[in-house]
């Protein structure tokens, strides 16, 4: 921090409570922002380039690695892609089985982010154990949910972080019945103590700040949009993921870490729960649109720090779908579609927890990868987090620098920035003039 | 009694290992109430001084700013404690050790001038010495506990180093390798993760890395047998832990 005949700079070097590292400078010349930069300085792990040469086979648990957080993400995007260029298709119960692991990881993901990473910020204090200290029954609450996404992801994908039992083409084993039903229980526990936490957070006092955001995400015409469905936008856009790369761009900039990915002319989109939301809200259930609504929100929320309690209408409306999915459960005849190599290019795009996941590949005719092309959440919401922040500086100037500095750090943890997920990554030095 | 001081720090990685400490839910408050945690930027804010009692270190050096900073957290640290493939054997970005870096960046990136990395993905022992190697992709979070535990209490941790096989036999699981032909690195890799793949009929692919004098010629000769060409063989070797020196020497000769 440094004060100087009207310059102000904030300078936040390591963000906390994301995954990955990030961060910001900010610097303030009279009254007026004259330069912030949103940085992440996660080092390049070349992905993509480790990728040429290997087996259509191996990219779901390769690309796993690029995130501990949400591992399924790459693993159902990546697996889509392979499938869709080997030409087959996963339908019925294995695609149930699926969407089941997807709402085990929406579950922890979310949890972990809105209880224990971003409910510090609105209650001013570093973090959950501290939140423990004050509400034990809360956090205890929280811990059992998250552990309850985990135990989706182990008794499905065999492992909580790197799944160990998915494939192309579904998986190496059906889970047991009996281990599948059993989850029923406590996912019953789990629709009164996702809408306990929902409400507890309802009661914070939320940032006065909108924005009239490009919400960017899939839809599916019989579901709530997790592992497929066209892209759309609120702004019109319909699009079959295959032409993702014609409507979007990623720049490399100099001044931040990630691509950023930008729209059409070059301008940002939001991606993740609050796109989803706008997008979707019609196709939510009953029980999680009225908690919805219950904690205050109509059917499109433009308050970025309201991220936290969209992310737990989600957190309810997943684990509802994941009973629903339990109970109906019966081990499939077979655990996967077979599939032979040959020559092709395929597409993958799910709804990561934090916003979609775009994958290509280009095989050649042993099933080798020619080509690897992969666009996480966070390099998408790059743009517009800087985009908010510069709005929320704009608004808040008169705050000292300590509070201001917390302010931008809850701005950045709305986005439940996954930078190890931004793969393309660049540590810079900062032309500082 | 003062209470011992915990960091976690990361480095190049996917942050999956660190979340194995907050994936211990049942516990979490029990250790939280057991160390000061000092430095887990992924979990809080609060940051104090060190120096430290035991530091947990996630991920591989690929930066000059990374070979830099792991001898500061070193210096802070009274037992330092690597967890995970990427800090223990480089993990799977050491598989630029085997390329061209310069084409990789090219490759992915539309100014390479932007970059600021090293030609290599490195284990911290390579940089730093470490007083236990925690192995994992991603570790096992029940031997997470029990190394904190240890390292806390003064006792060598009790971490078998075993091969996978004598997990599955444990398990009674049925050899995936024998009796089905399913290529299989358990005989040569260490056990940890508690038999998963082959309990899902899958092959194990490597996780926890090499064990005691592996004998990986005699399984690269088996999986020939079974038919596996000499690339595949490589690639199976060439995963999580490329740069553990066993699995890369034998990548090698599968070129």
């Amino acid at each position: 921090m440094s004060e100087r005949s009207g310059t102000r700079t904030i300078k936040v070097d390591a963000l906390a409570r994301v995954e990955g590292e990030g961060a910001l400078y900010l610097r303030v010349k009279d009254g007026a922002i004259r330069d912030l930069k949103f940085r992440i300085f996660e080092p390049p792990r070349f992905f993509e380039a480790l990728l040429a040469g290997r087996g259509y086979a191996e990219a779901p648990d390769i690309t796993a690695r690029i995130c501990g957080i949400c591992p399924v993400a790459y693993i159902l995007s990546s697996s889509h892609a392979m499938e869709q260029a080997l030409g087959i298709r996963v339908t019925g119960p294995l695609r149930d089985l699926r969407r089941l692991l997807y709402c085990g990881e929406w579950i922890e993901s979310h949890v972990l982010h809105a209880a224990m990473l971003h409910a510090p910020d609105f209650l001013g204090l570093d973090d959950a154990l501290q939140i423990a200290e004050r509400d034990p029954q809360l956090v205890r609450t929280a811990l059992r949910l998250k552990k309850l996404g985990n135990e989706i992801l182990e008794v499905v994908g065999g492992r909580a972080v790197h799944p160990v039992n998915t494939r192309v083409g579904g998986f190496y084993r059906a889970p047991g019945r009996a281990r599948v039903r059993a989850l029923a229980s406590e996912l019953e526990w789990a629709l009164e103590a996702s809408t306990t936490l929902l409400r507890a957070f309802a009661g914070f006092d939320f940032p006065d700040y909108t924005h009239d955001y490009t919400c960017v995400s899939l839809r599916h015409p019989d579901e709530y949009a997790i592992t497929e469905g066209r892209l759309v936008s609120n702004r019109g856009m319909d699009i079959a993921i295959d032409t993702f790369l014609d409507h979007f761009g990623e720049e490399h900039v100099a001044h931040s870490n990630a691509l950023h990915g930008y729209l059409g002319a070059g301008e940002p989109y939001l991606v993740g729960p609050i796109a989803r939301y706008n997008n979707n809200f019609d196709q939510l259930t009953p029980l999680a649109q009225g908690a919805a609504r219950e904690a205050g929100l109509g059917p499109v929320v433009n308050n970025p720090y309201q991220s936290l309690l969209v992310r737990l209408v989600e957190t309810l409306y997943a684990c509802e779908e994941a009973l629903r999915l339990v109970r109906a459960y019966e081990e499939p005849d077979a655990s996967c579609v077979e599939a032979a190599p040959r020559a092709g290019v395929g597409h993958g795009c799910t709804e990561a927890p934090r916003g979609i996941c775009y994958h290509r590949y280009a095989l050649d005719e042993t099933g080798h990868i020619l080509e690897a092309r992969i666009i996480p959440p966070t390099s998408q919401n790059q743009k517009q987090i800087e985009d908010d922040l510069r709005g929320v500086v704009a608004q808040n100037l008169a705050l000292p620098d300590e509070q201001l500095k917390l302010r931008c750090e809850q701005t950045i943890r709305n986005y439940d920035p996954c930078i190890s997920c931004a793969t393309h990554f660049l540590e810079l030095t900062v032309d500082r003039e | 009694m003062r209470k011992p001081k915990l960091a976690v720090w990361k480095f190049s990685s996917c942050d999956g290992c660190q979340l194995s400490l907050l994936d211990c839910e049942d516990e979490l408050l029990a250790v939280a109430g057991a160390v000061d945690i000092a430095y887990f930027l992924e979990a809080t804010r609060a940051r104090l001084r060190g120096p430290y009692d035991l530091s947990l270190v996630e991920g591989s050096i690929t930066t000059p700013e990374e070979a830099e900073r792991i001898r500061k957290v070193r210096s802070q640290s009274r037992f330092l404690v690597t967890i995970g493939a990427c800090a223990t054997s480089g993990g799977i970005q050491a598989l630029r050790n085997f390329a061209d870096v310069d084409a990789f960046a090219r490759a992915v990136y539309a100014h390479p001038e932007y970059l600021d990395t090293l030609a290599t993905a490195t284990a911290i022992q390579d940089h730093v010495p470490v007083d236990f190697e925690l192995r994992g992709c991603p570790v096992n979070k029940h031997q997470l506990l029990e190394v904190v535990n240890a390292t806390l209490n003064g006792r060598r941790p009790n971490i078998p180093d075993h091969s996978q096989c004598v997990e599955c036999k444990r398990h009674g699981t049925v050899c995936v390798l024998v009796a089905h032909g399913t290529p299989c690195l358990g005989p040569v890799t260490q056990a940890g993760c508690g038999n998963l793949c082959p309990a899902c009929s899958r092959g194990c692919y490597g996780c926890f890395g090499p064990k005691e004098a592996p004998n990986t010629a005699a399984l690269s000769a088996k999986l020939g047998a079974e038919g596996l060409g000499g690339r595949a063989i490589g690639h199976l070797y060439s995963t999580f832990n490329a740069n553990a020196p066993a699995f890369r020497e034998e990548s090698q000769k599968h070129e």
